[in-house]
This record gives C-alpha cells, structure tokens and sequence, in this order.
C-alpha cells in the first residue's frame, strides 16, 4: 500500500506467550500471532473473552503480567526489536512511541492528582517541555477533545467529570505525546451508546490528523468496522482470519468470522411464525401514571428527592415481549424495579392481571411476586455460588403451596431441560460458566411459571457467540410458555433483535413508544434518531456477505410536531420546538407521539 | 520462582498451624500433666537456672518455671478463646441484623457501635477490671465487651454489601422473607470475613490478658500467668534472666504461630472468596 | 468539603457524650458508696454528709451525671484520694511523659514503616516483599512489655549504656532528658511498626493494581515516579486511619511500658490508682486518655481529604 515505507512500523511473528502453572507446563493465550501494520494505518483486533487479544496488546508496551513469559516470536516496532528491551529502552518508547489508552474511565485516571499536572507530567519529563509551554499544549489538546472548559478542567480532579468526559481526556493526555502508534483496548466499552459513539470519532479524528497508527481491540466486530482499515480475527489465542474489514466482511473466509458474524444481534431478515398478540386481550401489566423517587444522597438528616421515573404509563401483553431502552440513568432500571416491589412508587399504580398490586396486602403481593420474575445482569452476582443448581432452581417453588414436593422436583428437572442444562442439577453454582449462569438465571425465573420475566441486560456481560444461544433460547421459551417479558438494555442490537415494541426513555421520560419496526425504521424523537445512529447496523448473510452500516433516518420531520423539551438543557441535543406550544406535560407528549407515529405509518 | 511466593505462603500456614495446634497441646495436657505442680514452692531451689531437672529454671519461690508456663498456656488459651467466641456471638448478631435491616435502625446503631470503638479496647478492659476486680471470667467478659464493636461493624460491613448483591435481591423477589433470606444466604457469605477477623482477635486477646496479668489486673495470682510470671521476674533480671525469658518467649511463640495461621487463613479464603463470587 | 467536616464534627459530638457516660458508668459501677470510697479511711461524718451532697449522691443517677459533667466543664475534675491533689493537676503533669513517647514512637514507626510497606508492595510475592512480611510477622509478635523488659537487661544490667527508670524533663536536661526515652520508644515501636507497614503493603498493593498506575507507565514514566507520586498518595490514605488506631493503641498501652520504665507518665498514674482505689484519678485519666483518642481519630478523619480528593466536594 505504502511503498515509500523501507519496513513496517510494527511487525508481530509468530508471537506465542504462555502462562506456567504450578507443574511448569506452559498454557498458552496467543499463539503464533502475525500481524503487520504501517505507519498512519488501523488495524482492529477482535475477539470474544480468551481470545488473547488483550495479551496481544499488552505485549506491544511490554506490559504483560509478572507470571506471563513469552514462549517464542518477535514484536519489531520502527525497526527495533522491542522484546530485547532493557527498562530504560521500554521507558523510551512508551508514551512517545506508542501510547495506550484502557478501558475502565472510572480509574484510567489517578484520582489523587489534578488534571492538568497528569497531562504536563508526561510532556515535562518524556519530551523535556518546560512547565508553561506544557501546560498550553494540554489546554489545546484539552480544545480539541472538546472539554467545555479547558483551563478549569486542569484545576480540577478526575471525579467531578462523566465517564465519557474522562475517557477524553485521557485521550488527549496520551496523544499529546504524539505517539506514532496509539493502542486501544475496548477503550468505550463501559460507556453509553451515544459517547461511545463520539469518543471513538474523536479518536479517529485525533489518530488522523497526527498520522497515527491504530490498534483498536475490542470484543464488537460490528463496532470496529466502522473505524479501521484493517481487521484481525482471534479465537483462542490463534488468529483465525486477517485483511481489509470490507473484503472481510463482504467474504469472510473462516468458519469462526463467519459465526461472529452471525451471531451479531439484527433483525430476523425472515419474520418467522411469531404469532402477534391480540391486541384485544387485556394486558398482563399495567403501569398507570407511576412516578418514581430517589434519596439524594447527601447530609443524612435532610431528606431531598429526586425525580428518577417521572408519571410514566404503558402495559405489556401475554406472550409479547416489549423493551425498554435507554441510556444509565434513563430510569428503565427502576422502572423493572418497581414492578417487582423492589422500589417505592411515589405515585401511580402498576396492576398485575388486572389486579392492582400496590398497596395490596402482604399475600396479595406474595402471590403477585410469584407471578413475575426476573433475570438479572450479572451472572456472576445474581446466582448464590455455594448453592446446587438444583437447590437454587427450588427455592423460586418454595413458598408455592401448591405444588408438592414430588411436583416442585419435577418442575425444576423440566426447567433444566428447558434451558438444555438437564445434566447439571448437582452442580454446584460456582462452577459454571458465564452463559451457563445465565440459563440457570433463566430456568429459576422460567419454573414458577410467571406470567411475565424481566430481563434486565440478560446478555450484555456475555460473549456475543453466548449471546445468540441464550436469546434464541429465550425466543422459544416465549413461544412455549406464552408469558410476557419486558426487555431492559441499552444494547439495541438486543432490542432490535427480540422485541415486538420498544419504549426509549430518556431521564425519566419516555420520548417514543411503537412498535419494533416503527421506531427502528422511523424514529421520530431527537433522542431516538441520535440513539439510533450511534449504533451500526450490520446487514447481510453468510452467502451473500455482510455490510455494516450507520443507520439513516429519515431526515424529514414535521416540524408542525411538538417535542418534549424540558430538561434537555445543558446536553447539547438537537431539539425541534413549536414555538407556540406551552410546556407539555409528559402523558400528552405520550399521545402526542403515538398519533405521530401512527400518522406516519398510515402514510 | 513463580510457585514459591505459593509455596512460602502455604509454609507459613503450616508453621502456624503447628505453632497454634502446639498450644492447644500443652493447654490440654496441662490438666492432667507437668513435670511439677506449678504452685509447688522449693525455697532449696530457688532461682535455679535451667537445668536438667528443671529445664526453664526456677523462679524466686523454687517453682518450676516450664511446668508454670504449661499452665499459664492454659490460661491464656482459655480466656482468648472464650473472650473472642463471646464477641464473635454478640458482634455478629448485632452486626448482621443491623447491617442488613438497614434504614434509621442501622445509622443509630452505627453511632452507638463507633462511639464504642472511641474507647482503645485495653482501656475499656482496664476500666471494666476496676469495677470487677482481677478474676479469670471478668478478663473473658472485659475482653469480650472490648472485642463486640470491632466484630459487629465487620459483621455489619459484610451485610450491608451483601444487601446489593442481586442474588440477595433475587431472593426477595422470589418472595423469601427479609429474616429467611438474611439467614439462607447473607450470613453463610459473612463466615469468611468474621473467620480471618477472629483470628487476629484471639491473637489480641492473648496479648491484652498478657498485659492485663503483668499489671495486676487481670487473671489474680496464684493461677501463673505468662505476664503475671513477667510481673513477678523483673526485679530479678540481674540475677535471673531467665524467669522472664521463657514466659516472654512463650507469649511471642504463640502471637507468632497465630499471626502467621492467621495471614495464611487469610490468603485461603481472599482469593477463593474473590474467584467464587 | 465544608458538608463533609460539618458532618464528622457533628459525630464526635455524641461519641464525646457516650464516652463521658461509660467512664461515668464504670466508676459509678464499682460497689459502695461513692463519697466514703473517696474519704477513704476518713473517719469524719459531716463531711462525709457534705460529699455526699456535693455529688448530688441524694439525687437520682442522671442528676448526679449531670451534675460531675458540669464540674468537670469547670475544670474541676475532683481530688485525689491519696495525693491530696487536684487530679487535674497530677493529669497535666503527667501528660507531657506519654506525649512525648507516643508521638516518638508514632513518629518513629512512620517513618520506617511507610517506605518499607510500599517497597514490599512493590517487590510482592518476591524476596523483599516475603521478609518485610515475614519480619512484621515476628514484630508484631513480640509482646512491648517484654521487648521493655529484655532492653533493660541488655542496656542496663548488662552494658550500663542507658538509664533504666525515671526520667527527666527536656526543659531540665536538654538534649539529655532523651537517653530516658531511647528504650521504652523502642519497645513500643516495634510491634506498631508491623501494623503501619501491613497496612501501607496492603493499600500499596490494591493500588498498583489499578488501572491509572498501568496508564503511568504507559507514559513511560519511569518506576520511582510511579511509586511516589502516583502510588503513595492514594495508598496513603488507608495507612492514615490505622495510623489514628496506633495513636491509640499507644495511649492505652502506655499504662503497660511505663509501668516497666517507672515513668512518671499518665499511664503509669492510672494503673497505681487502680491499685490504690484513687477513684477519682482513675475516673480523670480514663475520661482524658479516651478523650484524646477521640481527638487523634477527628483529625486524623480530617486530614483523609488532602489525600482523597474525592471527599473534598
């Protein structure tokens, strides 16, 4: 591609490193990986967990961990062999040579030091820069990260910025060095759609303009595709496929590609026989008008509230499944929460089958929590890890006074089955895998035989193979059993996956409500558009070859439409507002987007 | 290299464990055996140092000082043990309830619990001794009563971050009761901690009644006593080193055995407790 | 910042109150008459009727709280039984002794304890770090008392270097008056030394492993940079609480080593008026020792957001 270039700025072969245990024997996380990349190129290294991507990059700035040794290969950056570095040659090139930036933006920056001394510390020391001409190169980068207030951003401390914010600015303190080769490791993972989306565009931007060289590791083959030039795919330790992301994905040559791919969650291309709910039944839950609060926290003897949900309706039929997708703090959580009791409404009723649920009497709503469960998060902290599978599958029939103890068994050997877990009843919690956790999640939830699962982020913690197994599963457990579910997350990939409606909240509100299609096809809202185009599609099969591409919307809308406005000040989001209209209350917005929304489907 | 950090570790809890289990030995054995009666005085062989008939020497009343030191082991073993299983009950208890409860309960227990803590525990001992009068069971309540804050904010800390831990939530929303699901699942998770706690509490407690003995203050003489023996042998040290070099070394030995099984416990259970959770 | 010392000074508020009640309590728990307790073997009945009053003994319980709260607000911590004198004043004389060993050892123990801790954390699992570990093992296990005890013998019965009781004021002797507190410091250091540098290993090492300490090297900032000033302020933090806790644990132990030096310090008064049933100076010196430690633990809470910036908002 370059021809002026003698070498490669960076050249991996047959790079192998390896764990010892305690009896000597190597266990290896890479093997013999090659890979090449030249100056200003990107090149982005996917992977589920234990593929060894991340020891890939490790390796890169010599920062394996102390037990990890390096079986056999080379690593040549600018010509150099940098496996033969001493200290003092690894302290030369890291920073100035190549620069790394880290996933977790809660601790990527020392809460300890002010800002602006973590951005000069680097440049006064590495590049010799005096104190004040450091400290304006760090407000321009600051400028060019986009941090509303560079000179008081250097004053302050990590704590007081977002996540997203932070994550910039540590952006901007690795490329001030101008390092030729810049190293991200899921650098947005932990961050919401919408910045994830515009970090990774400053990245891109800021590795462009310097000339830079990319290495962007990350787990979401879909995600990456829209940023680098070049892809390498990893299973295991072993590099199962490599090349230019269109050639790849337009044919991909190897089984594994081919899986990831389509594991991707994306819409059916073919509606299989989902039969529709009638919509003439009545629905199994009801949210009417309810308002949700929260304690501040702040001096323990005043007591001051914030509005978490604000007056929020909806309901969600038998055998539909219906997702709520938002951003952290968008209130959807507490939402799931207050159906299952577990958060005090402050106003409003939620009725269960018809029945009110709040305020009802101890057995009321004994009763009530049988009939809807939930499945959490986390495998690794929703399931008790000293329990038997079994025994924690039974504890959901306990206090069901129905059912015998021969019946309570035989449910629970059936909701193993159910899951394709039918040989694990003995074992114990602690020894399952992620996945496996999560479909006994699914198996407790499934053998009271509620009427409605709440998923909360069911799938985000797994890998993305995982991840289509258990919704599949999920799928058919719904056509089976026929009961409700109401989807959390904010993944809409997920969502666009396994949802008949979609409601999208944003800071306690819902903003669009409709049908699957409906919302992904023609978002109205301002805040679903932008949702919407933060998150790449991927389209296509494994005959024809598969696209990633940024969703379009429609770009016109009416502008005779009126928008919720009210506390969308201080974010920068682009707002359409009748002028004329007075400040709506949300319950009309509600209708207002219902109507839109019909309105425009009828046309 | 990399397995001897393991290695050196589990050899340190081995060393403790044989130290302890060594204690336990002559705490147990010294109800029906030692060499001599610990309260057998021999003014003939007073401050005799050690020899083949008395192998720790003898103290100012010809009393055999190694057989004094097999009972003082009893002693001390004795009152740690009980003083720390009486603030292990109380502070668990306390701790838990509290800690799960939550809510306005919590916060004044909390108060309460750090007010308590303002007391450094030997003080609270002393205090406690002055009203009591030195006896061996007004140690065990002293020390106990010392002890039950620490162990209640450990219990309460485990509870309280358990408390968040969706499987706990989960729990509830199968419809398990607050007091079921605290019993079923929070305190079985809350063993570990209070189990590495306890450790480094029997620990203290050897050293406080130690202490407390060497003032006057603690279990009364004629039951020896580690400290009590180093209270009775300073105005001799000219002469006789050696009435408080054993009983000294035999309080060390035993806070090195407990210390080291204790740290061993410890890295056990942390990295397991990280693994399974 | 400013909610945050608002809120600590307001919780020492009834931490100070509980504790004046419990050392009220204790003494007030001790069997028999309070007032003839105080007269001791004085044989005199209107003044004993007078006592009585005065501690409001013909009141109810919370009355009589009340009332030696309000003496001691005045200053008037009560007489000493046997000394004959304000305990006020025997307290005021002899804190300056513990004082000055506490905040030595103190001293002492942080400044040996801290590098060593961080270096162990830094070397962990290797040579250095097992025998900082391995050597805090064996310190902690060494019982202060004894250590005070085989010091003597060593120094002063066997090579007559340093004195072996009293003491004498650095107002008096100067530079002198230091010999009398080289061995009882001594002995009190070690054990604390452990406790600090368990500590400092332990944050030190919690520290390092997070992710802002891999972005520093990643800047190719070079080790000893990294160590000091990116990993010890925040591992620091955690080591300044249990510094508090080994200020304490001096306070009260200084009952123990003073007895072995014969010092005339707070700790040593307390101890002889337990022996010699001087309830008042017990009462005093609990009240005041107690106190401190309250004192030692707000500061020590106050100073935690210089090294967390966190709380400072």
């Amino acid at each position: 591609m370059n021809a002026l270039v003698q070498h490669p700025l960076l050249a991996v072969s047959n790079l192998t490193i390896g764990f010892p245990d305690k009896n000597g024997t190597v266990k290896q996380v890479t093997h013999d990986v090659n890979f090449t990349l030249n100056a200003g190129e990107s090149l982005a290294l996917v992977g589920e967990s234990g593929s060894g991507k991340t020891m890939v990059g490790r390796a890169l700035l010599g920062l394996l961990p102390e037990r990890a040794e390096i079986v056999s290969g080379t690593i040549s950056f600018e010509g150099h062999d940098v496996l033969s570095n001493t200290p003092a040659q690894w302290l030369a090139t890291r920073g100035t040579g190549i620069g790394m930036v880290f996933q977790e933006p809660m601790v990527s920056l020392n809460p300890a030091i002010r800002i602006g001394d973590q951005l000069t510390e680097a440049l006064m020391r590495r590049r010799s820069v005096a104190r004040d001409a450091a400290r304006l190169q760090a407000i321009a980068m600051l400028e060019r990260v986009r941090v509303r207030d560079p000179h008081g951003c250097m004053k302050r401390y990590p704590h007081e910025f977002s996540g997203g914010m932070r994550q910039r600015i540590l952006l901007a303190a690795v490329m001030l060095l101008r390092p030729r080769l810049l190293i991200a490791d899921e650098p947005t993972t932990a961050l919401d759609c919408v910045v994830q989306k515009e970090v990774l565009d400053l990245m891109i931007e800021l590795t462009r303009e310097e000339g830079t060289a990319l290495i962007f590791i990350s787990h979401n083959l879909a995600l990456v595709t829209a940023y680098t030039e070049h892809v390498l795919v990893m299973q295991r330790g072993a590099v199962m496929e490599t090349g230019a992301v269109a050639t790849v994905l337009a044919r991909p040559s190897h089984e594994y590609t081919l899986k990831l791919l389509e594991a991707l969650p994306r819409r059916a291309d073919t509606e299989s026989a989902l039969s529709p709910p009638s919509s003439s039944a009545p629905p199994i839950i009801e949210v009417k008008d309810v308002a949700i609060d929260y304690r501040v926290p702040g001096l323990w003897f005043r007591k001051i509230l914030a509005r978490a949900v604000h007056p929020t309706s909806f309901s969600v039929q038998a055998g539909e499944t219906v997702a709520i997708v938002g951003e952290s703090g968008s209130g959807k959580t507490s939402i799931a929460k207050a159906i299952l009791g577990l958060a005090p409404v402050a106003q409003g009723q939620i009725l269960l089958n018809g029945l009110p649920f709040l305020g009802a009497g101890h057995d009321a709503m004994q009763a009530a929590r049988r009939s809807v469960q939930m499945v959490f998060q986390d495998p690794y902290s929703s399931l008790d890890p000293r329990m038997r599978v079994d025994a924690l599958i039974g504890e959901a029939l306990r206090l069901d006074k129905t059912l015998s103890r021969a019946q309570r068994a035989q449910r629970v050997a059936e909701a193993l089955e159910d899951v394709g877990l039918g040989e694990f009843a003995g074992r114990l919690v602690h020894q399952l895998s992620g996945g496996q956790r999560q479909r006994v999640a699914i198996a407790r939830a499934l053998a009271s035989r509620p009427a409605v699962i709440i998923a909360d982020e069911p799938v985000s913690a797994l890998d993305v193979t995982v991840q289509k197994q258990i919704l599949d599963m999920l799928v058919s457990l719904q056509q089976r059993y026929r009961f409700a579910c109401l989807l959390i997350s904010h993944d809409l990939g997920v969502v666009e996956q396994i949802a008949d409606r979609v409601l999208v909240m944003f800071r306690g509100h819902i903003v669009e409500e409709g049908t699957r299609d409906a919302v992904f096809d023609n978002p109205v809202h301002p805040y679903t558009r932008r949702l919407l185009q933060a998150v790449p599609e991927l389209r296509g099969n494994r005959d024809d070859g598969f696209k990633v591409i940024t969703r379009t919307v429609p770009d016109d809308i009416d502008p005779s439409r009126k928008y919720f406005n009210a506390e969308l000040a201080g974010r920068d989001m682009p707002v359409l507002v009748d002028v004329a209209a007075p400040m709506l209350t949300p319950a009309h917005v509600l209708t207002d987007h219902r109507i839109a929304l019909e309105a425009v489907q009828s046309s | 290299m990399p397995s001897s950090p393991k290695r050196a570790r589990r050899a340190n809890l081995v060393i403790g464990a044989v130290l302890v289990g060594l204690l336990l030995l002559i705490a147990v054995v010294n109800l029906v055996y030692t060499p001599y009666g610990p309260l057998d005085v021999n003014i003939h062989a007073r401050y005799a140092p050690p020899s083949l008939h008395h192998w720790f020497g003898t103290d100012e009343f010809g009393r055999d000082i190694l057989s004094r030191i097999m009972s003082g082991a009893g002693v001390s073993t004795t009152v740690s043990v009980c003083s720390v299983l009486f603030a292990l009950l109380a502070g668990t208890s306390i701790g838990a309830v509290c800690g799960y409860a939550g809510g306005w309960f919590d916060r004044l227990a909390a108060m309460l619990i750090d007010a308590l803590m303002a007391f450094p525990g030997l003080l609270l001992a002393l205090g406690i001794m002055t009203v009591v009068g030195p006896s061996k069971w007004g140690v065990v309540v002293a020390l106990g009563l010392a002890y039950t804050p620490s162990v209640s904010r450990i219990a309460r800390g485990a509870a309280l971050s358990l408390r968040q831990r969706d499987f706990v939530v989960a729990s509830r929303t199968m419809g398990n009761s607050g007091a079921w699901t605290l019993l079923r699942h929070v305190l079985p998770h809350c063993v570990a901690p209070l189990l590495v706690f306890s450790t480094s509490l029997f620990g203290s407690a050897l050293l406080a009644e130690s202490a407390l003995s060497f003032l006057g203050l603690g279990v009364p003489a004629p039951e020896p006593t580690w400290g009590g023996m180093l209270a009775d042998g300073r105005t001799a040290i000219d002469q006789a080193i050696w009435v408080v070099l054993f009983p000294g070394a035999a309080i060390s030995l035993a806070l090195f055995g407990i210390n080291l099984f204790g740290d061993g416990v410890r890295d056990l259970l942390d990295p397991r407790m990280k693994g399974g959770m | 910042m400013l909610s945050y010392i608002i809120k600590r000074l307001s919780m020492a508020v009834p931490t100070v109150f509980i504790v004046t009640l419990l050392v009220f309590g204790m003494i007030r728990a001790i069997p028999g008459d309070p007032a003839s307790l105080m007269l001791g073997d004085l044989n005199d009945p209107a003044l004993l009727q007078q006592m009585r009053h005065s501690f409001g003994l013909d009141q109810s319980i919370p009355a009589q709280f009340v009332i030696w709260v309000s003496h001691l607000l005045s200053g008037d911590f009560g007489m000493s039984i046997v000394r004959h004198q304000p305990v006020l004043e025997l307290i005021r004389e002899t804190f300056p002794v513990t004082a000055e060993i506490v905040l030595a050892a103190t001293f002492l123990a942080c400044v040996i304890a801290i590098p060593a801790g961080l270096f162990a954390a830094w070397m962990q699992n290797r040579r250095g770090d097992l025998a900082v570990v391995m050597g805090s093992i064996m310190l902690v296990s060494i019982p202060s008392f004894w250590a005070g005890i085989l010091l003597i013998w060593l120094f002063g019965v066997k090579l007559h270097l340093l004195p072996t009781f009293g003491y004498q004021p650095f107002s008096q002797a100067g530079w002198a008056s230091l010999k009398y507190l080289v061995l009882p410091v001594i002995a009190v250091t070690l054990g604390e030394i452990a406790v600090v540098t368990r500590m400092m290993r332990a944050s030190s090492i919690e520290v390092l492993r997070l992710e802002y300490i891999a972005h520093a090297r990643a800047k190719g900032l070079s080790e000893r940079r990294v160590l000091l000033r990116h990993t010890l302020p925040n591992a620091f933090g955690p080591t300044l609480t249990v510094i508090g806790l080994v200020l304490g644990h001096l306070l009260a132990g200084g009952a123990v080593i003073e007895t072995v030096f014969t010092l005339p310090g707070m700790g040593r008064l307390l101890v002889e008026s337990i022996y010699s049933r001087d309830y008042p100076v017990v009462q005093g010196c609990l009240l005041v020792i107690a106190l401190l430690y309250v004192l030692t633990n707000l500061v020590v809470d106050l100073l935690y957001p210089i090294f967390d910036p966190r709380l400072k908002l």
